[in-house]
Parts: C-alpha cells; sequence; structure tokens
C-alpha cells in the first residue's frame, strides 16, 4: 500500500532534516522524501501544520501486566503509548510475578505480538526483586530485554549491586536504578521542605536519592558497566550525575515530565494523585532539572507512567500508593513547559524523546531517510488542549492534570507498517 | 462571620477569623461560669465527633462544648468502627452523612484527613487533629488564654518547646500566632525541628535557656513516652536534662513566663511539678477556656449562612 503525506514539515537531526516536504510510504518504509511527490497512491494525507519527527521513546512505563490487569494491561497501555505519541515503550519488571525470567519476558512480548507500538521489556535486577540474588540476568538478556531494574525499589545493597554492573557489563546493558535511601525516606510520602512541615506529611528527604546515585557511581568506577539514573527529581543528584559524566563514566540520567511541571506546592490539595515517588520538589529543583536537560547532563525525558485503580488511589494521603500516569501527558508537557518556552528546540526534545533513549537502550532506529522503516511521531506543535482523563487510552486516570491547558499534542504515529491517526488504526500493508 | 464553613487548620486563616473565634468565646467563657450552662444555638444540628485517633481530652471538650450548644451528639471512634473491616473512610463518612448530619468534628492519624472529607460531604468540616499537620482548636485555645493572661498577643515572644516535628499543636499555634503578630520561637533538639522551619519566620532555638531568656510565654509539648527513645532523641532522661522546664532553671531569668502544656503532662519529663503546679502554670485554664473556644467555632461555623 502507498500513502503520501503532503506538506508536512519533517525534522530529523540525525539526518540534518529540516524541511517541509512530502512523504511517500511504501508497504510502511519510507520510500521517498521530496518537495512534491506526483506518484499514483492509495491514501492521501495533508499534513500542512503538521511536523513528523522520528517515533518517540518511552523507556519507563509500568504496565501492569501480569498481575494487575485491573490497572493496565500491555494492550491498553500500547494504546495509551499511541494516543500519546510513542512507538516505543520499555516496561518495567515489577509486576506480579515479577519479569525476573525468560518466561515472563516471553509473556509480556507476546502480549505485545504485532502492535504498531514496540514493547520492550526490562528485566528484575533480583529474584522476585527481593534483593537477594540476582536474577538470571543472560537468560533474559537473551530473550530480549534491554535493561535491568529493581525500580520501585533501589539496588538492596552496595554487593548487589556490585554484581548487577559487572554481570550486565557482560551483555552491554544498563542497570536502571531506582535511587532512594529507604532507611531516609520510611514513612515519607512528599519531599522534605518547608512544605513538608506545613502540610504535615511525613518528608521524603532528596537526600535519600543522592546518597544512592553517590554510592552506585562509586561502585561503576571500580567495576565498570553502564548505569542509568532513573527519574531524577534533586538538584543534588543532577550535580552528582554531572561530575561523573565528567569523569568519563558510563553513565546516564532520565527526568519525567511531572517532575519538571509540578513542585511540591501540588501536595497541598492532598490529590493523592500528586503522590509519586521519587515525590515531586521544590522550585530550586525544577530550576536545576531543566538547566541539566539543556547542558545534556540529563539524556532522556522519560513519564515513569504508573497506573493505578481508583480504588488504591482513594485513600487518605499517607495511605494511597505512590505513582501517576503520564503516557497521554508527557508530549504535551514538555511541549508547553520546554517547546513553547523556549527552554529545548524540536531537535532537543527529539534527542530527549527519540535518539539518546534508543541508543541508550539500543532500541529499533528511528530515522527519516528512504529505505528506512516509516517509525514516525506526528506532532501539532501550536495545538491547545485541554486534558481530559476520561478521555484517555490508559485504563487508569491517575494523573493530576486533568483540566490542565497544554499546547502541543501528538496527533499520530507510524511504525510496523500500522498508522494511528484520529483514533484509526489503519493498516499500511 | 468566618470566611470559610470548615475550620481545617489555621494556616492561611485570616485575622479577623482568630479575632471574631476569641471574642466570641469570651462570651461563652462566661455562660460556663453560670449555674445553667446550656445555650439553645444550635438546636436541631446534629454533630458526629468522627474520631479515628484514641483521645481522651479533645473528644470530652468537644463534647461537653456541642451539648452546651444543645446539638445532638454523635460519637464514633475507630475502635468500634467498620474500619477494622476494611472500610474505607469515603464509605464510612458517606454513610454517616447520608443519615442527614450538619457536622463532623474529625481527629485522624493521616494528616489532610479533614480536606478529603470536605471533598466527600457537604457537612462543615472541624479539624481536631490530623496526623502531624494541624489541631486547630488546641491552637486557637492556648491563644485566648495568651491573651485573657497577658492582655493581648502581638508583640508577645511565645516560645513552642519540645518535639516540633511530630506536634500538630505546634503547627497550629505556628500558624496562628504568626498570623496574630506574635514573634514566634522553637525549642527542642535539632532532631526534632522540621526542615526549613525559619522559612515560615520562626525562631530556632536548641539551647532551653536562650529559649527562656527569649520568652514571655513557653508552650511546652508533651514527649511522648509511647514513642520510646529509640528514634530522634536518645533518652527521656537526656530529653529532661537538656530540655526539662524546672523551677530551678527558671528562677535563674529572674522573670515571670506564663507556662502552658496542651496534656496530658509527663510530669518529671518536660515538665517538673513545681512549674505545672506553680503559679505562672495556666494549664488548667486552658482546659476550660478549651471548652469556651470549641463551642465558639461551633456556632460561628454551625450558624454561617452562605452568601449568593
Amino acid at each position: 500500500m502507498k500513502v503520501l503525506i503532503k506538506n508536512a514539515f519533517l525534522v530529523d537531526p540525525q539526518v540534518n532534516l529540516n524541511t517541509q516536504s512530502d512523504l511517500l510510504i511504501e508497504d510502511g518504509k519510507i520510500s521517498k522524501i521530496d518537495t512534491s511527490i506526483k506518484d499514483k497512491v492509495d491514501e492521501v494525507f495533508d499534513f500542512k501544520n503538521l511536523v513528523i519527527v522520528p517515533g518517540l521513546a518511552d523507556v519507563h512505563v509500568h504496565l501492569r501486566e501480569p498481575g494487575r490487569e485491573d490497572e493496565e494491561t500491555v494492550q491498553t497501555g500500547i494504546a495509551a503509548g499511541m494516543n500519546g505519541g510513542f512507538t516505543a515503550l520499555c516496561c518495567m519488571p515489577n509486576t506480579e510475578p515479577a519479569i525476573d525470567c525468560a518466561e515472563v519476558v516471553t509473556f509480556v512480548k507476546d502480549r505485545a505480538a504485532n502492535s504498531l507500538v514496540d514493547v520492550y521489556p526490562i528485566g528484575a535486577v533480583t529474584k522476585k526483586r527481593e534483593g537477594k540474588e540476582l536474577a538470571l540476568l543472560g537468560e533474559m538478556y537473551e530473550a530480549g530485554v534491554v535493561g535491568f531494574s529493581d525500580d520501585g525499589d533501589p539496588v538492596s545493597t552496595s554487593k548487589i549491586m556490585k554484581y548487577a554492573l559487572e554481570y550486565s557489563s557482560m551483555f552491554d546493558l544498563p542497570i536502571i536504578e531506582h535511587c532512594e535511601d529507604k532507611s531516609l525516606t520510611e514513612n515519607g510520602v512528599m519531599n522534605e521542605s518547608v512544605n513538608s512541615t506545613k502540610f504535615g506529611l511525613p518528608p521524603h528527604p532528596s537526600l535519600a536519592e543522592v546518597i544512592i546515585a553517590l554510592r552506585d557511581i562509586a561502585i561503576l568506577k571500580y567495576t565498570g558497566g553502564k548505569l542509568h539514573l532513573a527519574h531524577i527529581s534533586a538538584k543534588e543528584t543532577v550535580d552528582v550525575l554531572r561530575q561523573a559524566k565528567k569523569d568519563g563514566l558510563n553513565i546516564t540520567g532520565e527526568i519525567t515530565p511531572h517532575h519538571f511541571s509540578l513542585t511540591d506546592e501540588a501536595v497541598a490539595s492532598y490529590d493523592t494523585n500528586t503522590k509519586v515517588n521519587p515525590p515531586l520538589r521544590t522550585e530550586e529543583d525544577v530550576d536545576a532539572l531543566i538547566s541539566a536537560l539543556k547542558d545534556g547532563t540529563i539524556d532522556i525525558i522519560a513519564s515513569d507512567h504508573a497506573p493505578h485503580s481508583i480504588e488504591e488511589k482513594e485513600w487518605e494521603y499517607i495511605y494511597a500508593p505512590f505513582g501517576m500516569i503520564g503516557l497521554e501527558t508527557s508530549v504535551g508537557l514538555t511541549l508547553t513547559k520546554l517547546y513553547h518556552n523556549k527552554i529545548l528546540s524540536l531537535d532537543e526534545i527529539i534527542f530527549k524523546m527519540s535518539i539518546n533513549p534508543r541508543k541508550i537502550f539500543k532500541l529499533r532506529d528511528a530515522i527519516i531517510k528512504p529505505d528506512s522503516l516509516a517509525n514516525l511521531t506526528i506532532l501539532d506543535l501550536d495545538k491547545e488542549w485541554i486534558v481530559d482523563k476520561f478521555s484517555f487510552k490508559s485504563k487508569s486516570i491517575n494523573t493530576p492534570f486533568h483540566g490542565w491547558k497544554l499546547k502541543g499534542k501528538s496527533v499520530g504515529v507510524i511504525n510496523n507498517s500500522k498508522f494511528f491517526f484520529e483514533d484509526n488504526l489503519i493498516d499500511l500493508i | 462571620m468566618l470566611s470559610s464553613r470548615h475550620l481545617l487548620g489555621l494556616y492561611g486563616v485570616p485575622k479577623k477569623d482568630i479575632e471574631l473565634i476569641l471574642d466570641t468565646a469570651k462570651t461563652f467563657r462566661e455562660i460556663i461560669e453560670r449555674p445553667i450552662k446550656k445555650v439553645p444555638t444550635l438546636q436541631g444540628k446534629t454533630v458526629v465527633n468522627l474520631f479515628f485517633e484514641s483521645s481522651t481530652r479533645t473528644r470530652i471538650s468537644f463534647e461537653l462544648a456541642e451539648k452546651r450548644l444543645s446539638a445532638d451528639v454523635l460519637n464514633f471512634s475507630a475502635s468500634t468502627s467498620s474500619l477494622t473491616k476494611g472500610e474505607t473512610l469515603k464509605d464510612t463518612v458517606r454513610n454517616i452523612e447520608a443519615m442527614k448530619i450538619d457536622m463532623v468534628v474529625i481527629r485522624h492519624s493521616a494528616a489532610g484527613s479533614p480536606h478529603y472529607l470536605t471533598q466527600l460531604i457537604d457537612a462543615n468540616v472541624i479539624n481536631a487533629g490530623d496526623g502531624s499537620h494541624e489541631h486547630p482548636t488546641q491552637a486557637l485555645l492556648d491563644m485566648y488564654t495568651i491573651r485573657e493572661k497577658m492582655g493581648k498577643i502581638e508583640g508577645l515572644n511565645v516560645c513552642i518547646v519540645g518535639d516540633i516535628s511530630h506536634s500538630r499543636v505546634a503547627m497550629s499555634n505556628i500558624f496562628g500566632l504568626l498570623t496574630m503578630g506574635a514573634n514566634v520561637a522553637v525549642c527542642g533538639p535539632k532532631t526534632m525541628i522540621p526542615k526549613d522551619l525559619e522559612k515560615l519566620g520562626v525562631t530556632c532555638f536548641t539551647n532551653i535557656d536562650d529559649a527562656i531568656k527569649f520568652a514571655d510565654v513557653l508552650n511546652i509539648l508533651r514527649i511522648q513516652l509511647e514513642r520510646g527513645a529509640a528514634s530522634n532523641f536518645p533518652s527521656l532522661r537526656e530529653y529532661h536534662r537538656l530540655y526539662g522546664i524546672t523551677k530551678e532553671r527558671l528562677m535563674k531569668h529572674k522573670k515571670d513566663i506564663l507556662i502552658m502544656h496542651p496534656g496530658p503532662i509527663n510530669r518529671g519529663v518536660e515538665l517538673s511539678s513545681d512549674v505545672a503546679d506553680g503559679s505562672n502554670s495556666v494549664i488548667l485554664e486552658q482546659v476550660t477556656n478549651g471548652v469556651a473556644v470549641r463551642m465558639a467555632v461551633l456556632y460561628l461555623i454551625g450558624t454561617r449562612t452562605e452568601e449568593n
């Protein structure tokens, strides 16, 4: 099948592409890029005023399957991903059972088979995520995981972290760390600041994050391997990551849209949708995260999409679980807060949301050039829209952004010879 | 009229509201000295005391205040509740509200529960203590007592002594006293003073003699024995040695300081008996004033009419 996309603005810094052009897709592959394509085709889309970029990847999502299919499944996660503008998702292993052996890896991949979105499982570092013994990293590598993490919890001890970095280096895969010294966070539910004092909520200090980052960096220096720091939220952590990169270590870092869009002031409402781990921090932290995005210290923007049922979130603040969904607000928040506020250029956003994540986790490339698979995200940069959680494709609605007015949205994705546009899934073969 | 139909805390409550409550309490304080202590003000209103955390004093004080205002009173406590059956706070309060009630007085171990409640039900909500967050009626009765004894609040040096980081009494006092123009300080071991408290405009002392030197009023908090010595201070003995208020310690400073305590007292820990029972102690008056202040709060909220 031949599909012609006319008048779109194509942007891909990998091939220095930044131009208005037509794009011909044949059986799911890019066959021609030219200012005026006259071929006879099966279908034509006029994408004037829209921007086409390499397919975006979210390397930090919780798809909850197996185990909590009431909150999300691989398929509803894929639907949320398509709706949010993503063609690749890396899913965390804190499922029930945990993704800690080849069988569960294969199970998750099977659930995602033949989808527009590529789903790449991440394996647990330790068996059942218990922090006691290394999980079957080698067999999971063979089954196709792209990294290892005990996310939700930190890698339990220095010893396990040392083994994990040594062992994973044999497969050249990163260990993804959830930095949290649990002895400091205990029952903490929000950032320790003047606001935790004002709101009377148990504190979860940023100190807990930087301590584990420092521990892991010391181990990384000793062992080698690859370390990726997930959902960095604190200024101090950014500073140690920047230094570690200067020291030439093989280390990368990611932040979430909610950590650069909100501060701990949002907790004033006691809305349990603002309860996340790591917690929302201060204005000073947000400024540090944004500087780190600009100077390249932070490589990736990822959502930490964490679905929870209404029943679980409708509790007193201290009892509700941590987490908010993010797949369907990630692009909107990034474009609103970073692109329209002139903090990052579109090229830089493509690096943080497509090129870097694909490189660091060795996902399939997404590149806008002839003969490549059409793996694309279509953006309407100036579209103003209001977040409506009830219109989400995700099975859960735990977001604090409901009702927010955002500028910029993904309006479609193309990958694996499938085209998701205006709520329709079109086969391109 | 009060600015809000609920009393969730003293943070952000305007000065005129606090003054209105304290002035109204003065009237009720006179009424409860009369042989007939009951007024018909809240006749026909139903108030539920929803206590998810054990409490004797606060609950009795509220109950007495409600009864003296002629409200119908219902007591609900966690030990007899459905919570042990796994019912959520949401379902519990919606069930109670379905029985047509007008006001809820809530005590809960989770900060923010009263705020959550206002989203679930239409009744007026009064916070009787939520976690380490706020305990507004305690602070109001403390301020009432200070005003009665010292003639004013503005410009006074008030120091709160003890475990500030776990104290809702401290937080409500800080917010209320700052609004009323007092100079507010806290004193306690560094491990018991929450981070960035100075940002609220509070002076922090770690040396008790500095605090005594500063203070016109000392509000001494209860050290929670049940917390034990294992957490943020080494032992009760050491606490008493460093922070216990004794006559000997006060004598060194040769000035009259008003001594307050929200109760119950651990004699010999945060306060020695000679100070607790001494001439500057107003601890029992606080208890009496508490009933009047709670009557004022219930009255002002219960008879408030919404402007359209």
